[in-house]
Parts: structure tokens; C-alpha cells; sequence
């Protein structure tokens, strides 16, 4: 996280289109140098939210501050539109060379010839294209044209660089090349930017810090950890990947102030309580919740150590007993369902680890989770 | 077949002889033409672009009307131009009936809407995005509308084929404002149509050809400078 006074900060931030809201935003502030990551499905205000950043749509109320100023409305925006860059999802290239593409956004700000030159130049060789300069524009491939509307956005050495989505339409090669260059750029150069994914990989990897949007309104925003460890509630759970969210009731703290809680809602044997643990240790549990209180647990599928009954790997605490339900493949990892006596765990086993394990429908296994890699969240 | 013939020889003997009152028809009739195109350009261009890019209650009343337009009958454009610039007309007093600007005037009115309508249809098969990109890269309005323009170059440039198509080869509204005039309003389509009347169809005929052969030539030089422009 690079600390400092905001670069960027919107403040009740409202976008109408056709008499509903599409984005309703209380403050979001971006620090300079910072890469803030936006994710969300379809719909979420991520594009629209750029769009606002960018100062070409401008909000039916609130207000957006560039180095603590208010950016005006209209014409008098240009000064602050020409301190940042959008790279759209599709390349959206001009039907002409590939130079006289990236030179664009310098010509419109009437920089000397030879300016323009160099700076085509620079960029061009930053994004490795500077081969495809005479190039027009209509015979790249999509990654090539992708390098060139990521390398037209730097050519102007943007303040501000919003990224929509720009990798979403490419292939996993060339997206991980052009992703590696800029986050090179992005370090190199210590541009702030906002880049809005579905990809929680690409967040992962480019972000600082990674904000969640839906339906126009922001759910969570911090470190891409606190994201993915301690969600803020069901939705950014699901939506970032913890497949496993397990009904619980918590119990009054341990010595030292450790989370308990006991798994709710199962059928299973012992009076509802999974066999061999009548309790969970918990790592953490979002602030409010007390003892007595439902919340639900979040478990990542790769935080779920799945072992043969008996094996001593794993956590000594918080063992379940359970027998497969189901395996799906997916990518590298198996997918597991677990039966734990009514409630239903999904583990992430890699390849490596199912060859030992071998696990099939129906067969015993024990379950083991590790304290800290639970966290409780809000029922609701 | 054999008048036809006939009237082809002839029309390349007018040609390559020089003839005076054909080169000064055919130049006459480029001149208004041209002049008309170059008008509707400016009006077209500058209406469909907007039309394209901004929306307000009746737009598509207006875009109907434009549509309408691009097939108005020359005639009915003649009628109300005559009438406009009539002795006793709103535009009376500029006594401009009969003259060739009155031609241009009919001939603008029948090709702008051809114009705007192409030109419309060219901004708005641009990527939506592409507007919004513009903006991004920081330019202003105008540099937008420019860049934009400059997106659509290629069938902007059908827009002026088009239109120039549509007023080199029309007839009704040229007779009716202009009068066919020796000397003064004669172009190639009113002379062929005096011609024609007058049962000189071998004249007529080479007339014809050679206003096909000046619509060819504008129309080719309009292609090399369209297909020119598309990088390779």
C-alpha cells in the first residue's frame, strides 16, 4: 500500500442512466503511485466508474478530486482529461499505421514533431512493438493491437492510467506477456492506475489494493489478502473464489481471545455436531459477531487439507471426518466434495496430492483446518 | 444500334474536336454540379455528424425526414425552388430564376439530404467506444469530431460520389430553375433532353455519352483518392 495524500478521491459519487442509479460510491481515494484494482460481475459500475475517473462522464452528484482540487464538468474538464489515459477493452485503434495510432493523443496536445517521434518511439519500444510502427493498424493480431492502445495511453505519460478490462479478449500467451511488461512499466514508471478485471489473478498481481463493485455499489476495498482472507460479507466470499461458506454459531471467546464457533444446520451424527470436532478454532471473525450470534464461515477450497483417516498431517485441531461426494477437474487442482456429517466441504486438491489420496466417490476421509485460514462473516 | 453508334463517334468527334458549345456545356454543367456537391458537403456533412453523435427529443422524426430526403424527386425540388425564387416569391427580389446559381440552389437541396444521410450512417457504424476513446486521449470536442470524420473518411467519400451522382444527372429541377438557356443554363442533361424533343438523337446520344464519361472521371478520381487513403 503507498501511502500519502490522495492523487485521485471521489466523494458521494452518483451516475444515473435512465432514472436508476448505476453507481452510488460514498468515497473511494487512490494514492499516488497506487495500483487500485476494481472487480465485479457484469453490471458491477466498473466501466462506468472508470468513466467517471476519467472525467468524460461526469456524476449526477458528489464530486471527484484530482491532488485535492475538484475536477470541473464539461470543456473545463480537458486540463484534468489530459493528465489521464483509458485503454479500453477492445483496442479501438484508428484505421492507420500503428505510429500515427500511438502518436494521437500527443498530436491532440500539439507537442513539437520531433517530441512526438521520440515519445512514439519510447513507447512503442516499452510495449515491444516498435517493428510494427509503419504497421496498419487493421493487420495486428489482437495482442499486438492491445501493446499498441496500452502503449498510445503511455505515450502521453499519463498522471492516471484507467484500464478497462484490457486483457479480457486476448489469449492466456499473449495476455501473460503483455501483463508482465506492464506491470514493468507500471513500476518503472510509478504511474497511478485503476484497472478494472474479472480476473482475480490479474488483480492479484497488479494491484495494491482491490476494490469489489455491485450493482454500483462498492461491497469491500483493501489489500488483495484482506480480499481474499477476510471478506466483507457472502457476495465478495463468492465472488472471490471461497467456495465453502459454511453456516456456523459462535461461541463464547477461548483463553487468549481465540474465535470458536460450531458448525450449524447439519443433519448429520452427535446432535448436528460433525463427528470428532465439536468445535471449530476460528482465525478471525468480522467485528460485531459475539458469541451466540449466526454467522458463516469462509473457507478458501486450496485452504482445505484433505488426508486418509489417521494421517497426523494437517492441523491438529478442527479435524472433520467425512466421506467424497463428488471430483470435478478443474485446471490443475480436483475439485473434492466433501460429506462432514451434513455439511457439505469443497477442497482443492492438486494433482501431486490426489495421487496419494486417490480419492473416489464414497471413500473415507479426514478433513483438517487450519485456524488461521478461517475467518467468520456476517450471516446475511 | 447503328444510332447509337453514330452517336458515340459523334460524341468523341465533339470531344477531340473541340467544340465549343459542348466543352462549354459539359464545364457548365461540372461547375454547377460541383458547386452543388461542395455546398451539401458542408450542410451534410456538419448535419449528419451531428445528428450521429447527439440525441434530442424528435431526432428520429429527423432522421425519417433525412431518409425521406435522400429520395426527394427532382421535381417536386424544382417546383418549390421556382416558386421560392418565382418574381413574386419570398426570394423574388434576388432575381436569381433562370440563372445558374438557381441551379445550384435546387441541386444543393436535392443532394444534401443524400449528404446527410450517408454521412450520418457513417459516424454511427464507427465503434461506439471509439468517441469515448477519443475523449480519452484527451481531445476536445472538435479534435473529436475530427478524428472521428477522419474514422469515417471512406464512406464519407461514397457521400460525395453519391451526392454528385445524384445532381449531374438530374434534369427536372435543372430545367425548372434554370430554363435551358443557350449560353447561360445549357447543361449536358437539359441539352440532351432539348435534343431529344427535338429528334436529333444522334446528338442526343452523344451528349449522353459524354455525361456519362464526366461522371466516370469524377467518380474515378473520388475511388483512387478513397482506395488511396485505406493503409495496407
Amino acid at each position: 500500500m503507498i501511502a500519502g495524500a490522495p492523487i485521485l478521491e471521489l466523494r458521494a459519487f452518483r451516475v444515473r442512466r435512465g432514472g436508476a442509479d448505476v453507481l452510488n460510491l460514498p468515497s473511494i481515494a487512490v494514492s499516488p503511485g497506487e495500483t487500485l484494482s476494481l472487480i465485479g460481475p457484469n453490471g458491477a459500475g466498473k466501466s462506468t466508474l472508470l468513466l467517471g475517473l476519467s472525467g468524460i462522464e461526469p456524476p449526477c452528484a458528489g464530486e471527484l478530486l484530482f491532488r485535492g482540487e475538484r475536477v470541473p464538468a464539461g470543456a473545463a474538464a480537458l486540463t484534468y482529461r489530459r493528465r489521464v489515459a483509458m485503454v479500453f477493452q477492445e483496442p479501438l485503434l484508428f484505421d492507420t499505421t500503428v505510429f500515427d495510432n500511438v502518436a494521437t493523443g500527443l498530436k491532440l496536445r500539439n507537442l513539437p514533431k520531433d517530441a512526438v517521434g521520440r515519445r512514439v518511439a519510447e513507447s512503442l519500444e516499452r510495449f515491444r512493438i516498435g517493428h510494427l510502427a509503419g504497421r496498419s493498424a487493421r493487420t495486428l493480431s489482437g495482442g499486438e493491437a492491445q501493446r499498441a492502445s496500452i502503449a498510445r495511453a503511455m505515450a502521453v505519460a499519463p498522471e492516471i492510467l484507467l484500464l478497462d478490462e484490457p486483457f479480457a479478449a486476448l489469449d492466456p500467451t499473449a495476455r501473460e506477456a503483455l501483463l508482465e511488461d506492464l506491470a514493468h512499466t507500471l513500476r518503472e514508471t510509478g504511474t497511478t492506475t485503476v484497472f478494472a478485471t474479472h480476473d482475480r489473478a490479474e488483480a492479484q498481481r497488479l494491484a495494491d489494493r482491490v476494490a469489489v463493485l455491485d450493482c454500483g455499489r462498492l461491497r469491500q476495498i483493501g489489500t488483495a489478502e484482506e480480499i481474499l482472507r477476510r471478506p466483507a460479507d457472502s457476495f465478495v466470499a463468492s465472488f472471490v473464489g471461497v467456495e465453502n461458506l459454511l453456516p456456523v454459531r459462535m461461541l463464547p471467546a477461548a483463553a487468549g481471545g481465540a474465535f470458536a464457533a460450531v458448525l450449524v444446520g447439519n443433519t448429520g451424527r452427535e446432535g448436528g455436531v460433525p463427528p470428532g470436532c465439536a468445535t471449530l478454532e476460528i482465525g478471525g471473525a468480522a467485528p460485531g459477531l459475539r458469541a451466540g450470534s449466526e454467522g458463516l464461515l469462509c473457507v478458501r477450497p486450496e485452504d482445505v487439507l484433505v488426508t486418509t483417516p489417521g494421517d497426523r498431517r494437517g492441523s491438529v485441531v478442527n479435524q472433520l471426518q467425512g466421506r467424497v461426494t463428488a471430483l470435478v477437474q478443474q485446471g490443475p487442482f480436483i475439485k473434492v466434495a466433501i460429506d462432514c456429517g451434513g455439511v457439505t466441504i469443497v477442497a482443492a486438491v492438486s494433482m501431486h496430492e490426489a495421487r496419494g489420496l486417490a480419492p473416489a466417490p464414497g471413500c473415507a476421509v479426514t478433513v483438517a483446518l487450519r485456524p488461521a485460514d478461517l475467518y467468520i462473516i456476517p450471516k446475511g | 444500334m447503328e444510332l447509337i453508334w453514330q452517336g458515340i463517334r459523334q460524341a468523341f468527334g465533339l470531344i477531340f474536336g473541340f467544340d465549343a458549345e459542348v466543352w462549354r456545356i459539359s464545364l457548365l454543367s461540372l461547375r454547377i454540379s460541383g458547386t452543388a456537391t461542395l455546398i451539401s458537403l458542408v450542410l451534410g456533412v456538419s448535419a449528419g455528424t451531428t445528428l450521429a453523435l447527439t440525441r434530442f427529443p424528435g431526432r428520429r422524426i429527423l432522421v425519417s425526414l433525412v431518409n425521406t430526403g435522400m429520395g426527394l424527386p427532382p421535381v417536386v425540388v424544382g417546383l418549390f425552388v421556382t416558386i421560392s425564387l418565382w418574381r413574386n416569391g419570398p426570394l423574388g427580389v434576388l432575381g436569381l430564376l433562370y440563372t445558374p446559381t438557381a441551379m445550384i440552389i435546387a441541386q444543393a437541396v436535392i443532394a444534401t439530404p443524400i449528404v446527410t444521410g450517408i454521412s450520418l450512417a457513417a459516424v454511427q457504424q464507427l465503434p461506439a467506444k471509439l468517441r469515448l476513446q477519443i475523449l480519452a486521449l484527451g481531445a476536445t470536442r472538435w479534435q473529436m469530431v475530427r478524428l472521428l470524420l477522419r474514422e469515417a473518411r471512406l464512406p464519407l467519400l461514397a457521400a460525395v460520389m453519391a451526392g454528385f451522382g445524384g445532381v449531374i444527372s438530374e434534369v427536372g429541377a435543372s430545367i425548372m430553375v434554370g430554363g435551358n438557356i443557350k449560353g447561360s443554363t445549357r447543361v449536358l442533361t437539359t441539352a440532351t433532353v432539348m435534343e431529344t424533343g427535338r429528334g436529333n438523337f444522334d446528338v442526343a446520344i452523344a451528349l449522353s455519352v459524354i455525361l456519362l464519361l464526366l461522371t466516370f472521371a469524377v467518380n474515378y478520381l473520388l475511388t483512387r483518392i478513397q482506395q488511396a487513403e485505406r493503409p495496407r
